[in-house]
């Protein structure tokens, strides 16, 4: 029965967003200020549909919570001696699990969008409405027609295969549905793009509409690709944690344009500049995020992480690619021009700064968008090449280093207009901190070029993350200003570590003997002992390593070597010991013919910093959220408290405009 | 306003990779990495005898008077079983096949031909897949065809299915 | 085929544990060079030479056998005295570029080459229509 009502909930669901997306249109047909009869139905039926999505997904839940083993996906995917954790995680760790949880959470924020949002005029948000509803229905139409996760089996399964032992762990938990969460969130800030580019209400109202969709779903992403580079890299066991693997582009291009979009929204909303650019970023993000679901899971890339690959879901995704993206591109073709241009400013100014630092991250996503589907291109001609680090690294930073420099000093500007020569000050200061610190490194040992670039840009960085709090009085500061100064922080500290661990690493292999020791930087390494372990559905070896800094109290790691019987493979669980100045990375590998038993340990110093940055963006993120929200309930706290204080307010909004960054 | 022709860039970009994709998912997928020593002479190689049975392998027993397959493949390999019965019969047909045995042991490759059959002539035993490097392998089963002066004319990769020996045949009387 | 099966389970990464080998990998697999200076040529080369036998990983990040022989041929050329480059052209003549994770001009791939320096050119034509023109004119008009 629970399937079956999952099922229905679908179907129900897929109907209501034929609704939405037919009254969302007719809102487009109403005069100026009137309400079309006809649309009145485009909110409740968003959502309703929120609630059926979510009620579907919550009945797979609970099928691979019970183990279901009549339906086919739980017995593909699961197993009944799996971890309760696993197993409902298990939910999306499959292609039409995941689909449905992409589509949940689509609905999910289509409902909130239309249960909560009034401050759009209501032509634009019918229109919103009706293209919301429009995506959300190509995504029903292929979980139905070709992915349906509730499909029984003619007999129940006797036992399930299991899960990938890769996926059972709390990455898996914590991973997808954050950047499912982000991806979908770019979803509505392409509908609200869409609605205002056919609406032609690109201003700054729209633009403080849009702005939070865009920073949640940028945290979101933020904090997904951060989670998802920690889980690969103590997964997959050899210590990497991030190879510019085609699904790891995938989560990035997204991120990329969305943090390009976030800024230039904020453009539009202080300064009603770059509108244009605005609407074409919000496409783009959105198209990023299409795109990677293609590629993971259509198959034309290979790829360590892909999975579900399937030609014919490809040609669907393909499809609804082609209808969403192509169409909003035709769109934007045709309507973009009516759009008046926006306000206009000098080179040397805030604005400036920021279109600077939008060129150079459209340009990093050319990049890596360029490397990713290379293969692709080539292969048509049946040539196959490979792209990899040695590329992307090296065409990325031509990119990178300027827009980091401009991101020193760009919230220092003013808006409009400002005269450099104000802040010498603060330029002599970062530029002495970049040559200084390289200057330093460089004498200290030879270091490859990248990570020494990025060592002297991280210090700079840190340091004028927190100048644009200077001279102020801290208490006063904006919460969405100590969000700006956090998150830029937040990549000083996220370039530190990935610096260090490019120029720093240490390796060690070694075929060991029980009671032998290897050194490797500071640490001595003993391995003790090796014992057979087992788990609920996996048996392993365990190694014992007391391992011991500078002669002091030795730690012990435990790294495995797991089996798991259902299905049959082995994955090697690492075992870290983290400090405060990086982490020893350690893994057992097999046992040699004489008896010794090879062990990989890495000290890699300073690698934590790479996702305690990472978490730092996200929540400077979270703070600019916070802060938008609390200017933004002022605000509609001022508006209800009457008519005789409406012209106060009204003076107050000309002249505190929210200070953006 | 700036030139209209810009705002359509995107959608042009758009287009053509979506022909792109589009074309590629109409397209089989293989993972098989081709050789591309085809047309390089064998670079030289001498491996000891893979077990007691039969003699090693070197560059020499694969240059004189006509072509022959070189079938790389092991004992540990399920698909190797799948492809014994057409080696069989392509010995049967007079066609000289010579085996390198990837990371393999005597008594497993002993083993194996006792099980499924022995058609090789030689096996040499490549333990660290050195000579599989050399000529470009990337897996096991593949087979080549090596014409009379010791150079690689053809490469079959996977299992042989019966509806390849004749293709296999046709690639040996090509390299005459 | 078969073989399109064990390279879907090859996808999962971890290798199935049927169709391994039990062979002990080859001696430099799993063991560093004992000079620091070579061994250092060697992990930035293995970094960057892909597994043929793996869904886009290099072969210092694989378990797969193959990975390990071809590091052990990586690291015995290395201690024979070739230069790494060398050693990629090596392995491009016998597998194509797709062995190398960087690419080299050639006729196939100057494209890839061709697009940062066209982006600069791009970007700097952005740049100074968006922001260079309105040097003269910065005054504000809508």
């Amino acid at each position: 029965m629970i399937p079956e009502i999952g099922l229905a909930a679908l179907w129900l669901a897929a109907a209501l967003a034929v609704l939405q997306m037919v009254s969302g249109a007719f809102a487009l047909k109403a005069a100026e200020g009137a309400v079309n009869p006809l649309a009145i139905y485009a909110r409740p039926a968003a959502v309703v549909q929120a609630f059926l999505a979510v009620l579907a997904f919550l009945m797979l839940l609970w099928s691979f919570a019970i183990t279901d083993l009549s339906i086919k996906l739980v017995a593909s995917n699961s197993h009944s001696m799996k971890p309760l954790l696993y197993k409902l995680t298990g939910t999306w760790g499959n292609h039409e699990g995941s689909m449905l949880l992409w589509v949940g959470v689509l609905a999910l924020s289509g409902g909130l969008l239309a249960g909560f949002e009034k401050r759009l005029p209501e032509r634009t948000m019918g229109a919103t409405l009706a293209v919301q509803g429009f995506v959300a229905l190509g995504f029903y139409a292929f979980l139905l027609l070709s992915s349906n996760p509730f499909e029984r089996l003619p007999v129940p399964a006797a036992e399930g295969t299991g899960l990938n032992p890769l996926l059972q762990d709390i990455g898996l938990a914590i991973h997808p549905p954050t950047l499912y969460a982000g991806y979908v969130g770019l979803s509505v800030a392409f509908s609200l793009a869409m609605g205002a580019l056919l609406t032609n209400q690109v201003n700054p109202s729209f633009a403080r509409v849009l702005r939070p969709w865009v920073l949640g779903a940028w945290v979101l992403l933020t904090f997904g690709i951060t989670a998802g580079s920690y889980w690969a890299y103590y997964e997959l066991g050899w210590g990497g944690w991030w190879f510019w693997d085609p699904v790891e582009n995938a989560s990035l291009m997204p991120w990329l344009a969305a943090t390009a979009l976030m800024h230039s929204v904020s453009v539009l909303a202080a300064r009603d500049a770059l509108r244009t650019w605005t609407i074409m970023l919000g496409v783009l993000a959105f198209s990023m995020s299409m795109l990677g679901t293609f590629l993971v899971r259509s198959g034309v890339l290979t790829s360590v992480h892909a999975f579900a690959v399937d030609p014919e879901r490809g040609a669907f995704i393909l499809g609804l690619l082609g209808l969403y993206i192509g169409g909003a591109f035709t769109i934007f073709a045709l309507r973009a021009g009516a759009v008046a241009e926006g306000k206009r400013f000098a080179i040397a100014s805030r604005e400036g700064a920021l279109v600077f630092n939008n060129v150079m991250l459209s340009a990093i996503l050319a990049i890596v968008l360029l490397g990713t589907l290379y293969p692709l291109l080539t292969e048509v001609f049946d040539v196959r090449v490979s792209v990899g680090p040695p590329y992307f690294n090296p065409a990325g930073a031509i990119f990178a280093i300027p827009m980091l420099l401009v991101m020193a000093v760009g919230p220092l500007l003013r808006w409009k207009s400002d005269k450099p020569a104000r802040l010498q000050f603060e330029l002599a200061l970062i530029a002495s901190l970049v040559i200084g610190v390289i200057a330093l490194v460089s004498f200290f040992g030879q270091f490859p070029l990248l990570p020494l670039l990025g060592l002297g840009l991280a210090a700079a960085l840190a340091v004028a993350a927190f100048l644009p709090l200077r001279g102020r009085n801290l208490a006063r500061v904006p919460v969405a200003t100590w969000g700006m100064v956090l998150a830029h922080f937040g990549i000083a500290v996220s370039l530190f570590g990935m610096a260090c661990e490019g120029a720093f690493s240490q390796e060690r292999l070694a075929a060991v003997a029980p009671g032998g020791t290897e050194q490797i930087g500071d640490f001595a390494v003993t391995l003790e002992s090796v014992t057979p372990v087992a788990g609920p559905n996996w048996t392993a070896i365990e190694a014992r390593l007391a391992v011991s800094r500078d002669g002091g109290e030795p730690v012990i790691l435990n790294p495995q070597a797991r089996n798991f019987w259902s299905p049959p493979q082995s994955t090697s669980e690492s075992a870290l010991l983290t400090r405060w100045d990086g982490q020893l990375y350690a893994v057992i590998g097999n046992q040699a013919e004489d008896g010794r038993w090879q062990i990989r340990v890495w000290w890699k110093p300073f690698v934590t910093f790479i996702w305690y940055g990472g978490l730092l963006i996200a929540l400077g993120g979270i703070l600019a959220i916070a802060g938008r929200v609390k200017v933004d309930v002022k605000r509609r706290a001022a508006v209800t408290k009457g008519a005789e204080r409406r012209a106060d307010v009204e003076a107050l909004d000309v002249a505190s405009p929210v200070p953006a960054e | 306003m700036r030139s209209r022709l810009f705002l359509w860039v995107p959608l042009a970009l758009f287009a053509f990779f979506a022909g792109v994709a589009g074309y590629m998912l109409t397209q089989e997928k293989d993972e098989f990495v081709e050789s591309t020593m085809i047309g390089q002479p064998l670079p030289d190689f001498a491996l000891d005898p893979a077990f007691g049975g039969l003699p090693g392998a070197a560059k020499t027993d694969l240059i004189g008077s006509k072509p022959r397959l070189l079938n790389i493949w092991a004992s540990w390999c399920t698909p190797c079983i799948a492809e014994a019965p057409q080696l069989e019969a392509l010995q049967a047909r007079g066609v000289e096949i010579v085996g390198i045995a990837i990371r393999d042991r005597p008594e497993d490759v002993a083993n194996f031909l006792g099980r499924y059959g022995n058609p090789y002539s030689r096996i040499g035993s490549d333990r660290i897949s050195e000579v599989q490097l050399a000529i470009g392998s990337s897996g096991v089963p593949e087979t080549f065809v090596i014409d009379a002066k010791g150079v690689i004319r053809y490469q079959h990769i996977g299992d042989i299915r019966p509806e390849h020996v004749a293709v296999l045949l046709a690639e040996l009387e090509k390299a005459r | 085929m078969i073989r399109a099966v064990v390279a879907l389970l090859l996808a999962l990464l971890a290798i199935p544990v049927m169709a391994q080998d039990s062979m002990p990998p080859a001696p430099y697999a799993y063991n560093q060079l004992d000079d620091p200076r070579l061994e250092a040529e060697a992990t930035t080369l293995m970094h960057t030479l892909r597994c043929l036998k793996c869904q886009s990983q290099s072969i210092a990040d694989s378990d797969a056998p193959m990975a390990g022989d071809m590091r052990h041929q990586v690291r015995s050329r290395i201690l024979a005295g070739e230069s790494p480059d060398q050693i990629r052209g090596w392995l491009i003549a016998r597998y194509g570029d797709y062995v190398s994770y960087e690419p080299e001009v050639s006729a196939t791939t100057w494209p890839l080459f061709a697009a940062p320096v066209l982006l600069l050119l791009i970007v700097a034509g952005v740049l100074l229509r968006r922001l260079g023109k309105r040097r003269s004119d910065a005054g504000d008009t809508v």
